[in-house]
């Protein structure tokens, strides 16, 4: 196993790499005009932006890294040469966290546990059957006495991942800084010394703290993970660590997805509304108003639950499980983006109305300026900062309301990993006794840094944006 | 106190002899009133200050107007802002005093500071729109004031605010003090603001540009009762300002500010007749009026310094005509020409300069001859543009806004045609009317015998090149998004006039130096441009398609009075070149004398005296433009006259009165003018009006005053 084949492209991947190229697309173009560029240049000094946007690299690179999928190649049980492929998709993170994946234990297990959190009868080689708690299939295995050795072993492979994540660290920190100084000509160590003591422009020191703090805990995570269930395991015996990770990618899709879904139909209607108002704006508005007035959650679960039968009955539309549930992910995010666009609709049709009686705007139509080039070139570009303020400020609570609708059984799929399912799935076990605390607080820690970190860098780009703002300083 | 000469210009036309001797009383008797010296005040950054206040002395003697001129971003409002210590957060006063009576403002605690502001220094703001609280009744804003500063019981309070309300000359004060902010015009908000500051019986009233939001007759209507109060309560006046006129009318000595200092103090009356700076001497050259048409106006080149950067010698050097080597690097002390005049300049160190500041410039030649003008390139019938009021679920229409109501006009080849009347008279949709940037409800728009009015979309692209606009804001007049290029260029890319990208920028460069503007300025955006300079840029915009017609739409309001100027000559270089014709839409009465040909006075949607230029401004003969006339604030002492108040305020266009609309305010009022709206009167081929009396042969006073 292990060689890289025959792709697999779902649903949701395709919309991710059609968003990671209209973002390229857009960073490429606003590197060239001057007024995009400035409130970016802006969200670049300030310390708290470059921070969040490394928190959120780490995030985005195990999201992306796990929306390329394929089937992996397996031993041909007959001996043939001919390739066979594994009913089964994987994907990068899958694939690289092989380990985490398949150490699978029988049922619960705490967090760096050496043993089940459930006893078990089981039989001693002297034929006496006791109730025990047995030794965990692979976490803690290569202890000869799990009592005495665990502690000094995890604090040996934590020392080590720390050394290896500084290491690491200085190394990348290195290649930046001397890539930097290539640039501008210097050495390394004139670019070391104003970043180190926090005199340059852009917050250098801060983005390589946290980088730092990233990589060192990255390191210290990835070298126990090998030999504990460092997030402990759940029901079924899943490493929830590896659960977390995959939960990045479900809480990335729809954070992004759906706001990419509503983006055409939120800016269209909303600029014609405020442009053309009359008729048009009169249609707009009811609409909005209609769909704004049914409850969002009745949408969802109706439009959940009517796929969910359709799916049921063409199961042999699917080719599998996986990509079902990507329907069922993408489905959600269609049907979150129609119940939020209204918000953004409300809010440009606002602006446009405004923009409409602008100076500029009766300059233009007076030089005879059609009306698409005016939506196109003056009030576009006018209500743009809105748009991505909205964006940035949506997103944290999107990756929420998936918790939310998991909860609630109408959210992704209950065989995809989610923060939500993984919620969900511990909500029984917090009642019984012993606690089982840990899928929770896991979800609970990854999602909250995530969602911390957007928010941070939500209201980075909102002051940076925002003209009042901008004067105020 | 003040010389002799000075007693004629010290304060307004209304005149009041006792008045006079009481102040004269006054200020013979007390010390200053205020005094501040070396007053420094920094904003923004601890490593790249902003001395927006550098320096500045004052004195203001109780009971009389002190007046504070200068451009914008001089620091006149930040001075005012340091007196009353309310600096926005990034401000610091960094040294001098503020010495209020006896009292050291600079060294009161915050608390007592509190009791000060409002109590013994009240201050009104330019914007009355947003000073006042919307949700919360006039009565009850002026209660919180006179509350917070006597301990009255809740029914003194009460009582006290219809008298305050009485004293700013609001009719029917118990009714108006139960209504809210949006149900006053901008007038008597103003006055309302006033009440406010006085329910403290304050000793010095700071007035922030207390009337540059307002009309002429509003003006003129709010700087009467400031006098009125002053006279009754004896409080002395700071003046902040940037119309001279004003100054001239209103304020018994000045300072000029510019750059954070204090270029020059005096008299009115000293500053009027023998302007010591060069700066001085330049505003009032700069001044548009009627005898300077032969000629360009003087202009200030360049425009106000930043203020983050230290400065050597004088802070006029950059922009200054009479600029000697010394200047540059020695700062200038204060000099003496008279006993009371003090002034910054080394022009008067020694004895006095040889020639005065103000050396006209005279590089072109006069205005557009009135024989070149040609025939009629645009002639408006019975323009009526309406707005419908909806009311109710289905949005049923119950009534009309007329804003415009029957215009008619002619404009010539090479002419201007000025469009003069008070905010809200429709003088604006007039224009956008005519462009059809507004659908008219009824009427023709003829140009060059087409009537626009019944064009389609497309067809109506083909008359854009012909008619074009600028703007009275030219901060809102370009897209921030859009290289100045493609502003400029605009016209041309979308009116197929230079398709190809090469060839319109070639064009671009040569339309920016056609209004004085460099070519770099193309690759640039508008933010980087200054107020004179982006109007500029606006005209490059408009003239690229090569229009014959150019709505001007306030073109100078938002500017500065040297900037005003540099664009006015602007506007007259082009119509002498290009032969244009101008609809100049404007509230400035000053303006209008220097540029338009001929004039015509907007009231509430309708055209209600029609003529050239001296017809209308020498010897006007409809009672609102004699009003209105009267009420503009001259520099010029032997030109002033009597001010006609108007009583009230401009009607809604909702609800025209019946019979001629301006009736209710009229002074020459008579029982026939509430009958039927006055048809025209033809005095000259040129001369039209609409008014009953003079209509039936009962002949009005026919000059100004």
């Amino acid at each position: 196993m292990g060689v890289l084949e025959l792709p697999v492209v779902l649903l949701t991947d395709a919309l991710i790499y059609l968003l990671l190229l209209t973002v390229l697309g857009f960073a490429l173009y606003a590197s060239r005009h001057e007024h995009l560029r400035a409130p970016w240049r802006r969200v670049g000094r300030s310390r708290i932006g470059v921070s969040a946007l490394v928190v959120l690299g780490f995030y985005v690179v195990i999201g992306l890294l796990d929306s390329v999928h394929f089937h992996p190649r397996e031993k041909d049980p007959a001996g043939s040469d001919a390739a066979v492929y594994s009913p089964e998709v994987l994907s990068l993170l899958d694939w690289w966290l092989t380990p985490l994946r398949e150490h699978q234990e029988k049922t619960y297990s705490a967090p760096f546990a050496t043993h089940l959190y459930a006893k078990e009868r089981s039989e001693l080689p002297d034929g006496r059957v006791i109730r025990d708690y047995p030794r965990l299939r692979w976490g803690g295995r290569h202890l000869a006495d799990p009592y005495r050795d665990r502690l000094p072993d995890i604090a040996w492979n934590t020392l080590y991942g720390l050394l290896k994540g500084l290491l690491c660290w200085t190394l990348v920190a290195t290649l930046l800084l001397w890539l930097r100084a290539r640039r501008m000509g210097g050495g390394l160590r004139q670019t070391w010394t104003p970043a180190w003591a926090g005199h340059t422009a852009a917050p250098r020191r801060s983005a390589l703290l946290t980088l730092g703090i990233m990589l060192v805990l990255g390191f210290m995570a990835g070298e126990l993970a090998g030999k504990y269930h460092i997030l402990g395991t759940d029901k079924v015996g899943e490493d929830v660590f590896y659960q977390s990770l995959k939960g990045v990618r479900t809480g990335l899709v729809i954070g992004t997805l759906t706001t990419l879904v509503m983006l055409p139909a939120a800016i269209l209607l909303g600029i014609m509304a405020g442009y053309f108002r009359g008729l048009a704006d009169d249609i707009i508005q009811y609409l909005y108003t209609t769909l704004s007035s049914i409850p969002g959650v009745l949408l969802i679960a109706a439009a959940i639950l009517m796929l969910q039968i359709y799916m049921s009955n063409h199961e042999q539309d699917f080719a599998s499980l996986v990509e079902r549930a990507d329907l069922r992910l993408l489905f959600l995010c269609i049907i979150l983006g129609v119940t939020s666009w209204t918000g953004l609709c409300r809010l440009l049709r606002g602006e446009s109305l405004k923009l409409r009686e602008v100076d500029y705007v009766q300059a233009a139509v007076a030089l005879g300026v059609s009306h698409a080039t005016v939506i196109g070139r003056h009030i576009l570009p006018n209500v743009l900062h809105i748009v991505l303020i909205t964006l940035v400020l949506d997103f944290s609570g999107l990756v929420l309301a998936e918790a939310v609708l998991s909860y609630i059984n109408i959210g992704v799929d209950p065989t995809m990993d989610s923060w939500g399912n993984m919620i969900n799935g511990a909500r029984l076990e917090l009642a019984r006794e012993p606690v089982v605390w840990w899928s929770l607080t896991a979800a609970f820690l990854f999602m909250f840094t995530l969602v911390l970190f957007a928010n941070l860098f939500a209201d980075v780009v909102r002051d940076a944006f925002d003209p009042r703002l901008r004067d105020a300083r | 106190m003040f010389p002799a000469t000075s007693r004629r210009y010290a304060t307004t036309v209304r005149k009041d002899h006792n008045h006079k001797a009481a102040k004269q009383f006054l200020m013979n008797n007390a010390c200053p009133l205020l005094r501040v010296s070396a007053l420094t005040t920094l904003l923004g950054s601890e490593d790249r200050p902003i001395r927006v206040v550098d320096g500045v002395d004052l004195e203001i003697r109780r009971g009389e107007t002190f007046a504070l001129l200068g451009e914008s971003g001089c620091g006149k409002s930040m001075t005012a802002l340091s007196l009353m210590r309310l600096l926005p957060s990034s401000g610091r006063i960094t040294k001098g005093s503020v010495r209020l009576g006896d009292t050291e403002l600079l060294e009161l605690p915050e608390r007592t500071m509190r009791r000060v502001r409002g109590g013994r220094m009240g201050m009104i703001f330019q914007e009355p729109q947003t000073s006042l609280n919307p949700v919360l009744t006039v009565g009850r804003q002026i209660a919180e004031a006179v509350r917070l500063r006597e301990d009255h019981s809740r029914d003194r309070t009460l009582k006290r605010v219809p008298k305050l309300l009485r004293a700013v000359g609001i009719p029917d004060p118990e009714r108006r003090s139960g209504e809210y902010p949006h149900q006053l015009s901008g007038g008597m908000k103003q006055r309302v603001m006033i009440a406010m500051a006085l329910a403290g019986t304050p000793e010095l009233l700071i007035a922030d540009e207390p009337t540059t939001a307002l009309d002429v007759t509003i003006q003129a209507q709010v700087l009467r009762l400031l006098k009125g109060l002053q006279r009754e309560t004896g409080m002395a006046v700071l003046l902040i300002t940037h119309d001279l006129g004003v100054v001239a009318e209103t304020a018994d000595r000045l300072a000029v500010m510019y750059a954070g200092q204090i270029l020059e103090t005096a008299s009115v009356a000293d500053f009027f007749a023998r302007p010591a700076h060069p700066y001085s001497g330049k505003l009032m050259a700069s001044l548009p009026a009627p005898e300077k048409r032969a000629g360009a106006l003087a202009v200030i080149p360049g425009r106000v310094p930043t203020l983050d950067q230290p400065f050597q010698g004088c802070r006029f050097v950059d922009r200054c005509h009479r600029v000697m080597d010394r200047c540059r690097d020695q700062e200038p002390a204060w000099h003496a020409p008279s006993p009371k005049h003090r002034v910054r300049c080394h022009l008067w160190d020694g004895s006095e300069p040889t020639a005065t500041a103000g050396s006209k410039e005279s590089g072109t030649k006069g205005a557009a001859p009135c024989d070149r003008m040609g025939k009629t390139v645009l002639r408006v019938d019975d323009l009526k543009v309406h707005f419908p009021i909806h009311k109710g679920v289905f949005r049923r229409v119950v009534g009309q806004v007329k804003a415009v109501d029957g215009v008619s006009m002619d404009l010539r080849a090479g002419e201007t045609l000025a469009l003069v009347g008070e905010s809200g008279c429709g003088k604006t949709t007039v224009g956008k009317g005519i462009l059809r940037l507004i659908p008219s409800t009824g009427g023709i728009v003829r140009f060059n015998g087409t009537d626009l009015t019944r064009l389609g979309g497309r067809a109506m692209r083909g008359y854009r090149k012909d008619l074009q606009i600028i703007f009275q804001d030219p901060f809102a007049a370009m897209n921030p998004r859009m290289l100045v290029g493609d502003i400029v260029g605009e016209g041309l890319q979308t009116l197929r006039i230079e398709p190809n990208r090469a060839k319109r920028l070639e064009r671009v460069h040569s339309l920016l130096d056609r209004v004085g503007m460099p070519a770099e300025a193309a690759d640039r955006y508008p933010h980087e441009f200054s107020g004179g300079q982006r109007q500029r840029i606006c005209i490059a915009r408009a003239l690229a398609v090569e229009p014959k017609v150019i709505v001007c739409d306030e073109p100078t309001s938002a500017l500065d009075v040297s900037v005003q100027a540099q664009i006015l000559n602007l506007l007259q270089q082009l119509q002498r070149d290009l032969g244009l014709s101008y609809l100049f839409i404007t509230h400035n009465l000053s303006v209008v004398s220097y540029l338009a040909h001929a004039v015509a006075v907007m009231y509430l949607g309708r055209i209600v005296e029609r003529g050239t230029v001296t017809e209308i401004l020498d010897a006007p003969r409809h009672p609102y433009t004699k009003a209105l006339l009267s009420a503009v604030p001259t520099v010029d002492p032997d030109r002033r006259c009597e001010v006609i108040q108007l009583e009230g305020d401009m009607p809604s266009p909702s609800q025209p009165p019946v019979g001629c609309h301006f009736h209710p305010r009229c002074p020459e009022t008579g029982p026939e003018c509430a009958r039927a709206y006055p048809t025209e009167t033809r005095l000259s081929p040129t001369h039209t009006l609409h008014c009953v009396r003079v209509g039936e042969g009962s002949q009005g006073k026919s000059d100004r005053c």
